[in-house]
């Protein structure tokens, strides 16, 4: 990291995080003065347009790569028409201990008499939870599920490769194409599509009109710039932002910086999940980065430099913050962007090459919080890359994760994708598989499994409110076989994923007629072939996802009923569940026994595991292809997030011996402590879930640093990784720290502040992470090397 | 069908041999080593220890069959590590018939073995052992003979023995050489001498002394044996390292 790149790091590490009103008072000025003028889409490209034409332009210091979302770096933007903060909000956020944003008095001034005022009762927020059943309320406020709509846009989205060699003067060319072929005569659907596909074109202006202001601004700079190097520089960022993305990029710079107006535009437009990911970066760059080297006018230090100019640009985007926050809740400031490297290329071929290793390289020196990297690792990849990834690894931020990249080509290839589509895609956010490019990808939100056991232990009744959520299944006093006991938990199941889904229509159809995702939707195939948006189901593949959690303590939780009630009969089912509402006190003896002596999943033990392969089964069959609003299908994800956090503080105590509102497992680890066999066994357990017929899988893995002072520690960690991919295990991620050390970041975080850890999907900075989550993390069984 | 008693079985073994393997711990040891890390295992057949006022059983009888059965499970990572079976103990070549038997059946699954071993059993029993396994890990615990009795127990002669008659065999040998400070990291003169007498060349590791075990003497109510005696720092096992090339061994 040269001096420049160690400027620009150290800004965008200690500039405070604040709330900027910028973006929500110009939303705000455009809606008020031509609500009604436009039709859906044409109004979103058209206060695009405003923005564009009116936010502040930063060109920092020392920047090569430029454009922010906010008016400066960390000044983050909130999105009012989605979801609206309320003063109070804003004051939370502002002196919350944990994941502060910075509010002064002008932002809230500007809310209370401009943003609010016009927004209250008008956000998707209040749509959404006006138009839910009261069964859907009643579920969603006892934790079975939650939603992700209600407090951002769908995405979860990623480019593919095709703006390297198109810039938006060609996509106009294209919706203008489409503009002609509309048929008037026949489609019903031809005005609706004549306005999304002008919108689109309103929508490319707007972009091409804001990398214009930054070419301005560069120029400005520039003459008033007295020293010659740096006007210099300014004057190529001129030069780029005339160019691009009007224009396709001609040489690396401008490829970068390309990607980079693309991903401010998506962030900028709608505030949708994951930000946005980028794709195989390593793949895209690499013919400009060839061309120019061998022109002579690009060497290794000089792409080097630029790819870490631009890797901090991501750091300068923090998430926005939720609303509706509390003062204890923390948030992350991680925005889930993740970058692919590696993998197959379209036809099948190797894709990794010398700037996949030089990415790994920036990531590590860079070890910012965003962006996150993972690797697509393929059997056709050489372990040179698997090595290079793990070396980045062994220093302990969590990043890059892994994946199966063959796993993830032949898990699209089921649903019907066509291969190269699938090879061109990869996974983004925490572990999400997705054809890049051209895929609307939705996650709709997290399902408690061990939650609707517990509803279906209690005959329907949420035994924390005393309330029937659930249909009646039975009172188990009544089950004479553990086959009654689980058919009640599979109705359980059916009747909340119904509710579920029937809520996520709403919504679908919510976003695909009121907030439409005018500019991603020309970036995404075939959306403006079909003049449809991305929110309506315009893209070439449209899949809604439902990510389940707490497999681990199900499995146990059903495996401790069976062992215990119905095969060693050590305990009636009503008297197990007067010990789990009394959480467990005065039955301490119980409770070892349900610890210690009941088959568990993670132990490569077919007892549990066979357990955990038919309520996998289940879920498939309630979740998987059914179709969803926009002509796509549902599949079935296995990923928490933090949500087994929330997930468990709405559990009461569970038959695995789990206490009350202790976190449930996570991801598709076993329960925290159960797995006794180490890593091979529960790479065993894991892979027994089919999980080629999942849309992504999370599994975390806890080292202790010392597995890398072996000689060949390393290797073996590799070889650990291709076994379970074998399996067709979809991803892996290893968190290499000791316990002693976190333990020390909790005493002294001011010693720490830098200390980033793998999460569930993503890595964040340990010191803010809640103490739940931190000791939990800790408590993470670390697989010592013997 | 074919049993013997082993007490303790780990998977992702990775310091017993290449690549990821699954050690299996036959029970039973004629060794009584001051530093021994697993004191519970020298005891021939199931014992009972108090642990905690509880009862505690170490050992466990298995089958050839079942205990093919556990290993084999990690079959895909022995693939893609090149890894495998290591027979440790305990002194595994004290329950030879059973050794032999599982030796045998691993082989017709393919699998790499590995035994490590005291050395110390008869000649025969050695050679049939080497000739069904891949890699034999042979530990030299003491160089002189007088403490080697004094510290293990038993004579060092026919351990010496073993391993040259080991040498004419074609089996590969890793020697390992156990580092207690202050107790058998003296003398290294002398074992040189008798490795430089070897008919072949072996390669060697050294294994620092871990104290981590003492606790398990406490736990199992014996004795504590070295209470005063510290784990090597890094720097001293570099210099033993150091001092062993220096030699012209060819250290691991």
């Amino acid at each position: 990291m040269n001096e420049r790149v160690n400027r620009l790091r150290t800004l965008s590490f200690e500039t405070p995080i604040t709330i900027s009103a910028e973006r929500a008072a110009l939303i705000t000025d455009f809606y008020s003065a031509n609500i009604g003028k436009y039709s859906v889409p044409m109004m979103r490209a058209k206060a695009l347009e405003h923005l564009y034409a009116n936010q502040t332009v930063y060109i920092g210091d020392d920047e090569l790569i430029v454009g922010e979302r906010g008016p400066a770096p960390r000044a983050v933007s909130t999105y009012p028409e989605l979801t609206c903060h309320s003063e109070e909000d804003l004051r939370i956020l502002n002196v919350r201990p944990m994941t502060r944003y910075g509010v002064n008095e002008a932002v809230i001034q500007t809310y209370r008499e401009k943003v609010i005022p016009f927004w209250k009762g008008r956000t998707m927020r209040d749509f959404i939870f006006e138009g839910l059943s009261d069964a859907w309320q009643a579920a969603y406020s006892a934790g079975i599920f939650t939603e992700f709509m209600e407090q951002r846009a769908p995405g979860h989205t990623t480019f593919d490769g095709k703006f390297y060699t198109k810039g938006l003067l060609g996509f106009k060319q294209d919706i203008a194409d489409a503009l002609v072929a509309l048929d008037f005569t026949t489609d019903m659907e031809a005005v609706a599509k004549r306005e999304e596909l002008k919108a689109m074109t309103v929508a490319c202006d707007a972009v091409i009109g804001f990398a214009a202001r930054h070419a301005a601004k560069a120029e400005a700079l520039a003459a008033a710039c007295t020293d010659a190097p740096r006007r210099e520089e300014l004057l190529t960022i001129a030069r780029t932002c005339r160019h691009v993305p009007a224009n396709p990029p001609r040489d690396f710079r401008e490829a970068l910086q390309m990607y980079w107006f693309m991903h401010l535009a998506t962030i900028t437009e709608l505030n949708g999940w994951d930000a946005m990911n980028p794709g195989h970066l390593d793949r895209y760059f690499f013919p400009f980065y060839q061309k120019d080297c061998e022109a002579g006018t690009l060497d290794r230090e000089k792409a080097r430099e630029l790819l870490e100019c631009f890797w901090i640009k991501f750091n300068n985007q923090p998430a926005p913050p939720k609303v509706g926050v509390t003062a204890e809740e923390s948030g992350t400031y991680n925005d889930f962007t993740n970058i692919n490297l590696g993998g197959l290329l379209p036809d099948g071929r190797d894709g990794v090459n010398e700037l996949s290793y030089m990415m790994l390289e920036v990531m590590d020196s860079i070890h910012l919080l965003q962006p996150q990297g993972n690797i697509q690792l393929s059997r056709k990849n050489p372990d040179r890359f698997l090595q290079s990834a793990l070396k980045v690894i062994r220093n302990g931020y969590g990043y890059p994760s892994i994946f199966n990249a063959d796993g993830v080509v032949e898990q699209m290839v089921r649903c019907g994708k066509r291969i190269e589509d699938a090879r061109e895609g990869g996974t983004s956010g925490c572990v999400e598989t997705g054809a890049f490019g051209k895929e609307a990808y939705i996650l709709t939100g997290y399902l408690n499994l061990p939650k609707i056991l517990e509803v279906a232990l209690n005959n329907g009744v949420d035994p924390r409110t005393g309330r029937q959520i659930g249909v009646a299944t039975g009172n188990v006093g009544a089950f004479s076989s553990f086959d009654e006991v689980f058919q009640a938990f599979d109705q359980q199941l059916r009747h909340f994923v119904e509710i579920k889904v029937q809520g996520n229509q709403f919504i679908e159809q919510l976003y695909a007629s009121r907030m439409p995702a005018v500019f991603l939707s020309v970036l995404i195939d075939d959306c403006i072939k079909n003049g449809m948006d991305y929110n309506a189901g315009g893209a070439r593949y449209n899949t809604t996802y439902i990510q389940c959690v707490g497999i681990g303590t199900i499995t146990d939780s059903l495996s401790a009923i069976r062992e215990h009630v119905f095969e060693t009969g050590a305990v009636a089912l009503p008297s197990l569940l007067a010990a789990l509402a009394g959480n467990f006190k005065g039955a301490e003896a119980l409770r070892t026994r349900l610890l210690e002596q009941t088959p568990r999943y993670g132990n490569d033990d077919e007892r549990a595991d066979g357990l955990m392969q038919r309520i996998f089964d289940r879920l498939l069959d309630a979740i998987d292809g059914r179709p969803n609003a926009r002509g796509g299908e549902y599949h079935v994800d296995m990923l928490p997030t933090t949500c087994h956090i929330y997930f468990g503080s709405v559990l009461g105590a569970s038959p695995d011996g789990r206490l009350a509102g202790t976190p449930v497992s996570e991801g598709i680890s076993p329960v925290q402590g159960a797995d006794r066999n180490g890593p091979t066994a529960v790479l065993k357990s894991a892979a027994k879930m089919d999980q080629l017929r999942t849309g992504g899988t999370l599994l975390n893995m806890k080292f202790l640093p010392s597995i890398f002072e072996l000689g060949e520690g390393s290797q073996k960690l590799g070889a650990l990784v291709r076994g379970y991919f074998r399996m067709d295990g979809h991803h892996v991620q290893f968190n290499v720290v000791d316990a002693a050390m976190l333990r020390d970041a909790q005493a002294n975080p001011g010693q720490y502040r830098d200390l980033i850890v793998r999460v569930a999907g993503y890595s964040d900075y340990f010191c803010d992470l809640s103490r739940e989550l931190q000791d939990e993390i800790i408590a993470r069984t670390g697989h010592e090397s013997a | 069908m074919m049993m013997g008693i082993i007490f303790d079985i780990k998977r992702f073994a990775i310091h017993d041999g290449p690549g990821i393997r699954t050690t299996l711990f036959l029970k039973g040891c004629p060794l009584r080593c001051r530093w021994c890390h697993n004191p519970e295992s020298q005891g021939f057949g199931i014992e009972s220890f108090s642990v905690n006022g509880d009862s505690m059983a170490v050992g466990r009888e298995i089958s050839v069959d079942d205990a093919v059965r556990l290993i084999s499970r990690d079959m895909v990572f022995f693939d893609e590590s090149g890894g495998g079976v290591t027979f440790s103990g305990g002194e595994p070549l004290s329950q030879p018939e059973f050794l032999m038997a599982l030796l045998e059946a691993c082989g017709a699954l393919g699998l790499h073995r590995a035994v490590d071993t005291s050395g110390y059993a008869p000649t025969s029993i050695l050679l049939d052992v080497a000739a069904q396994a891949d890699l034999v890990l042979f530990d030299l615990k003491q160089a002189d003979a007088d403490a080697h009795l004094r510290q293990t127990g038993v004579e060092q002669a026919l351990i010496h023995e073993n391993l040259r008659a080991l040498c004419g065999t074609g089996v590969p040998i890793e020697l390992r050489l156990p580092v207690i400070p202050g107790v058998n990291d003296t003398g290294l003169a002398a074992l040189c001498n008798f490795l430089a007498s070897l008919p072949k060349r072996l390669p060697v590791r050294v294994l620092p002394y871990h104290r981590a075990a003492m606790g398990k003497y406490v736990r199992f109510g014996m004795p504590v044996p070295l209470p005063d005696t510290a784990e090597p720092t890094m720097a001293q096992m570099e210099s033993y390292r150091a001092q062993l090339k220096a030699e012209g061994v060819d250290v691991l």
